[in-house]
Parts: C-alpha cells; structure tokens; sequence
C-alpha cells in the first residue's frame, strides 16, 4: 500500500514537472510547418524565431491547418492516406482521421466541423465528421483536386481541380457543385476575403490569380498578372493566397519566382514583390497579422515577412521541403 | 481500409458510369448525400478522337526490362480520354476513343481513312515519318486535325511539315539540344559519337552533331557500330576494342533501335559516362518523373493500367489531354475552332514539367521541357537553367523560328 502510494505520487510529481516544464515554452504564438521530404512538422517559436520541436509525421505532410479555437493541428499524411491530429500544446498526436487517398489540401467549415478534404489522386472531396471521424459525403470534381476554400458564413466550400483549371463552387448544405469557374492552368489555391464578397484563386502554371464575386454569379473580375524584372514569366507561378482580414492586401506566393507578391486588395493592383527563399509555396499569418510566414520548399526554409513594413526581417531553417504552414496563438 | 475500398469503387464506377448515367454511390458506408453531379446532363458535344498505332519493326533483341506493353501509347490516350471526361462532365462535354493497331509493314493509311469514315475529327498518329506525310495529304480536304504523337524525325517540322498536323512527340533536335546543353553545363565537352546501322540512328547522329554546334561541344571521334546486331555474347571482348579512340568526356550513342547502346555501359575502354539513346537519355517522360505534380499522373496511370507510363504513353496522354483542355475554352468540337484554340497565345498546357507547354506556330510542334534520366532517375530537365531566350526558354530546344524552313499552308 505504502508503495503504491509512493509510485503514484511519483508520477504526479513527473508529470508535474512536465507541464511546468512545458508551459512556459508555449506560452506564445507558434507556427507549424510541415516539410514534404522527411516526414516531419517544424513547431516554431514566433517569439524568438527559433524551432522548439520537429515532430515526426506520418509520410508526405503538406496540407496543414488549425482548429477555430487554435488547439488543434490537422494535417494531411499524403502517402498514409490520413489526416493527423496534434494537441498544439503538447505536440501530441491525438487521433487520425479517415481521408481518402491521398489527401493533399483541406479546409475546416468555420465551426470546426466537417472537414473538407481534396483527395489529389482520386478526383473527389472527401467530407468527414471530425468528431466521430464518419463520412458525411464524397463529392467527385475534376481532375487532381488541390485547393480548398471556404466563405466565412459556410455556406460555400471551393475547390479547385488541376488538370481540369476549374474552381468547383459547392453548397454546403447540399454537398453538391452549383458552379464550375473555369481558370488558367493549374489552379492552386482558393482563398475567401474575410467579408465573404471576393474569392482569390490562384492558377500556377497560367500564372495569374482570378479574383471572384461570389455575389455575383462567381463571374471573374479580375485576372491579376506579375511582372517581375529579371525573372522569367515561365518561373511565376502563383500558388499560396492569403488576405488580410481587413481586406486591404493580399499576398501571393509565387513559387520559382522566389517573390511573395503584395497586391491592393481594392484596386487589385501588383504594388511590389518581396523576396523570399526558394520555390515559394504556402503563407500564413500570425494571429494578429503583424507577420505573415512563407514556406520555401527549395531552400528548406521559412521567411518571415512583417506585414505592416512589408519587408522580408528573418529566415529560418525547417526540414527538407517546407509546404504549408500554420499559425496558433 | 473501409473507405479506401469504398473510394476506388466509388472512381471506378463513376468512370464507367460517365456518359451514360448518373454514376452510382450506393456504398453503405456513405451516407444519403451523394454527389449528382453534371453527368445527369446529355452531352453537348462529343470530340471523337481516333488512335492509329503501327508496330515498329522489333529490334534483334530486347532486354526483358524493356519488352513493350502490349498497349504501349494507347493506354495513355485512355488515361487521357478519362481525365478529360472528368473535366468535361462540368461543361457538358464528351469525349470518345476509337483506336487502330497496324501490324508491323502494312499501310496505315486505311485505318486512318475508315477513322475519319466514323466521324473522328482528331487523329493520334504514331506511325512512320513517310507514312505520316502520306496520310496528311491523304485527308487535307477533311475536317480533321492530325496529331504526330510518335514520330521524331525533323523533317516533318521543317520541308515536309503540314498545316493539319500538331506534334507532340519532341523532335530529334529537341532531344539532343535538351542534351547537350547539360552536358555543356557539366563541362563535358568532348564527345565520341557511336551511330548505329539504321537510318534513324544516322538522323539521331545528324542531331547531335547539330546540338553539339550549337551549344559549344565537340565530336573528337566518331564511329559506326558494326558488331553485328547482338553483340552481347562478345560485348566484353569487342566493345574495349571498339572504344580506342584517344581523350574524351562522354561516348554519346545514337541507336535508336536499341541493338548496342545498353551493352556499352562498363565496357567501354576508357570510364566515361555515356549518353544518347542509352544511359543518359532525353525523352519526354520517364516512370522516374515525380516533380510538379507529376507523381500523381504516374499514379493515376498505374491505377488504370497497373504499369508504368512510358514516353509513348506520355505522349499520347499529351495529345489527348491538348484537345481536352482546348476543348474547356471552344465548348465546341469543330476542329478549326479547336485548332485556333491551340495555337491561341493563352493556350498553355500544364504537363508535370514545372513550366507550360504550349504549341509554336511557326511549325506546329509541342514546346515543353526534356527530362534527362537514365534507368533508375531523372537527373534533370532542360532547358537548363542559362539558357535565355527572347520568347520562353523552351525554344532553346529545337528548330527556332528563324533557321525554320517550315511553310504551313
């Protein structure tokens, strides 16, 4: 009995020292990076810009976002055809949850639940229940399903489809497409204006970013093209997307061009370019916008850029093939 | 598991459903919203695409990595008319494939005719150079648009090219600029050309030399192979012999047929490197490619198909996909409008490569990049990065407008 009592006190006195241990570490903003290539996710620091931890993953993250409340990561396993979930606090793997194959992007209805899941090699969007992990729906689209967006009240969900240049407008209620927006080549990304009345899509390999309405029978406004001195269009391509929940800028990764691109969000006008670490890929904010984080899949980095300066300050080195990252407070 | 099962039934069915009915979801695993998608809907158009394939003349021997699939090519223009009904579903498009095999010597002009007979406006040719000029004047009155998938000879880009032909397959010089210039970019610069006894090979010889002029190589030595056409018995005896040429960089083949190139590796009596038609080889795919989405059309491929895709298929998913995606913008399968399409200064082909092909007007002839791979990798992809040029880099690799002789017409 004296024991017993002894090897329990023990314990708790391990794990308290564990959470005293951890708390303080995480008291501020992090971000999560997963890198492609080793099968891992980079968890840094905002505060002191330095990675606190590298977790292994499952094979091939890449798509990777966080719960409303910030505490908990999703992120796709695309050779283990999961999706992953971490507690953002403790690093720990939660559970898993049914994907299809081959998830590759997903988006998270804004009450944080279903989850909205592009399956790349099986022409489909999968719909799963993250509390009970059922599947509520699997709505086929076009060919290499790729970005996932969706509007602020919900009620939309977007994805856009590779091989077939389409954005693919889906009721949420229904779970069926109301709408097909055929884009330029290789569309990547669908990004929602915090107010709902613009949608962004960016085309990789057309190298533009289709700006929407969404209020208006999804009809094009706008095409925005780069110019970049120096660098061949060929290398422009557009891919990440993120707007400022103000809806005064946008910022757009574009890949080998190595360039984050600042847009009016307004006038829809280029006004510079920011240069970035290698082949570009995702961006995102910190909670309270005053940074904004590249990943850089060639030079296995991350750039972090200060919004209201709109100037590259710091990179720092992740793993092998940075994709996407996430920003928790 | 469960839903995996359930996901490939679901795709499988879709596919074979497309065009005829509402694809069924009737797993019990999903519950009661399943997708109606735009299949309901009775296609507008139909783009008939026909496929005429000759079989080559076998090669005295072939290794048993590199036995043909019997569906070599065409399984990529299946591939091809399967991701273009998932496209085309949204915008009431369908797409049908007829498809011809030649046996090897015989005309393939009439399976060509019997495919326009049947309506097809859009043809994939994978037949001889001679052959293809032929069955081009043949049907220049038809409405039909004739797409060179398999032949490389560049004669049909220049004296001999057509105004109602397309090519995707890359040309000879497109395949030894994309070459040379890494070869240029390593430094090594001195070559030993090895040509073979066929025509083909002297057209592949003829390339290199070219490419090797224009990028700053040079041929220090230069020999025909005449070992017979199976040496391999005797490769460790003959092929030391054979190699005694004095210094160079690179012992660069031109064998088209596949007789001797794979039997000089390591038997060569200097250690150089070899490249050409074997060992470091431009093509324009390789199951190897993984690069820019490229992963998912070889995993798409070997789902359908449960091999992998070679560069025929490559080029014949190319083909089929180039009229697809023109298809998206003339929502009509009218082939002039379908060909004005192509050659729109919009018209870009995303195909895995990290740029966009697309189609030089001058003579018709797909522009995208050239992988450089050798049995087990591809090494790189050129253009190699350098290599500037006033339009898109891709037109370092080739016949460029200027020195083009083409007249369309």
């Amino acid at each position: 009995m004296k024991r017993h009592l002894t090897l329990s006190t023990g314990l708790l006195a391990l794990a308290g020292v564990l959470i005293v241990d951890a708390a303080p570490a995480f008291a501020q903003a992090r971000a999560f990076v997963s890198n492609e290539r080793d099968h891992t996710m980079s968890v840094i620091d905002m505060d002191t810009l330095k990675v606190i931890d590298t977790i292994k993953t499952g094979r091939r993250p890449r798509g990777i976002i966080a719960s409303p409340d910030g505490k908990l990561i999703y992120l796709c396993a695309s050779d283990d055809n999961r999706v992953e979930v971490y507690d953002a606090k403790t690093l720990k793997l939660v559970k898993t949850l049914r994907s299809g194959p081959d998830p590759e992007l997903f988006v998270l209805h804004p009450s944080g639940n279903p989850l909205y899941i592009a399956n790349e090699d099986d022409n489909m969007v999968t719909v799963v229940n993250v509390e009970n992990n059922d599947l509520i729906a699997e709505i086929p689209v076009g060919v290499e399903p790729e970005g996932m967006g969706i509007s602020p009240d919900g009620k939309f969900m977007v994805n856009t489809s590779e091989t077939t240049n389409m954005a693919h407008v889906v009721d949420t209620a229904t779970n069926e497409i109301i709408e097909n927006i055929l884009v330029d080549s290789r569309p990547r990304i669908a990004e929602f204006s915090a107010d709902g009345k613009q949608l962004w899509v960016s085309a990789e390999v057309g190298g533009t970013v289709a700006v929407v309405d969404p209020t208006d029978g999804w009809k094009i406004i706008k095409k925005i093209s780069f110019k970049i001195p120096g660098v061949n269009d060929d290398a422009i391509q557009p891919v990440g997307v993120r707007l400022t929940k103000d809806g005064s800028k946008a910022f757009i990764a574009l890949g080998p061009a190595n360039r984050v691109a600042v847009v009016d969000a307004k006038t829809l006008e280029v006004e510079k370019y920011l240069l970035v670490g290698q082949r570009v890929w995702q961006l995102g904010f910190t909670p309270d916008e005053k940074f904004l984080i590249s990943t850089n899949g060639n030079s296995n980095d991350i750039s972090i850029i200060d919004v209201a300066s709109e100037k590259v300050t710091k990179s720092v080195p992740v793993g092998r093939l940075p994709w996407g990252v996430v920003v928790v407070p | 598991m469960g839903l995996k099962t359930n996901a490939a039934g679901v795709a499988l069915a879709f596919v074979c459903a497309f065009g005829t009915a509402l694809p069924a979801l009737a797993q019990n695993a999903a519950p009661p919203l399943g997708p109606k998608a735009a299949a309901v809907i009775a296609p507008e158009q139909t783009f008939r695409i026909g496929v005429v394939r000759q079989i080559p003349e076998p090669p005295p021997w072939i290794a048993p990595l590199q036995m043909p699939p019997d569906d070599l090519g065409i399984a990529g223009a299946e591939l091809g008319i399967r991701d273009n009904l998932t496209s085309g579903r949204f915008v009431k498009l369908d797409y049908k494939l007829s498809t011809e095999v030649v046996p090897t010597g015989e005309d393939p002009l009439p399976a060509v005719e019997k495919l326009v007979a049947d309506g097809n406006n859009f043809i994939l040719l994978d037949v001889l150079a001679k052959d293809l000029v032929r069955i081009a004047d043949a049907v220049k009155d038809k409405d039909v648009i004739l797409i060179n998938v398999g032949a490389t000879d560049d004669v049909l880009r220049q004296q001999d090219c057509r105004a109602n032909v397309f090519h995707i397959a890359p040309s000879r010089a497109m395949l030894t600029d994309a070459l040379a210039q890494f070869l240029v970019t390593k430094r090594w610069l001195n070559w030993f050309l090895m040509t073979g006894r066929t025509d083909a090979d002297k057209l592949y010889a003829e390339a290199l030399k070219r490419s090797a002029k224009k990028f700053g190589a040079k041929i220090v030595a230069e020999k025909t192979w005449d070992y017979g056409p199976d040496a391999r018995a005797t490769a460790q005896a003959e092929v030391p012999r054979g190699t005694q040429v004095g210094e160079y960089d690179m012992l660069v083949v031109a064998d088209e047929l596949g007789e001797f190139g794979d039997i000089l590796p390591y038997n060569t009596w200097l250690s150089r490197p070899i490249a050409g038609t074997q060992g470091l080889m431009p093509l324009s795919w390789h199951p190897t490619m993984e690069n820019w989405g490229a992963s998912q059309l070889q995993s798409r491929f070997f789902k359908q198909h449960k091999r992998l895709m070679q560069p025929l298929d490559f080029q014949m998913w190319e083909g089929v996909f180039s009229i697809g995606s023109a298809s998206l913008k003339t929502r009509s399968s009218d082939p002039a409008k379908v060909k004005a399409q192509m050659l729109a200064p919009d018209y870009d082909l995303p195909v895995f490569k990290g740029v966009a092909a697309s189609f030089r007007p001058w003579d018709q002839q797909l522009r995208q990049p050239i992988l450089l791979t050798h049995a087990t990798n591809t090494v790189t992809l050129s253009p190699q990065s350098g290599f500037l040029h006033q339009r898109t880099p891709l037109d370092t690799l080739g016949v460029d407008q200027p020195e083009s002789v083409c007249k369309l017409n």
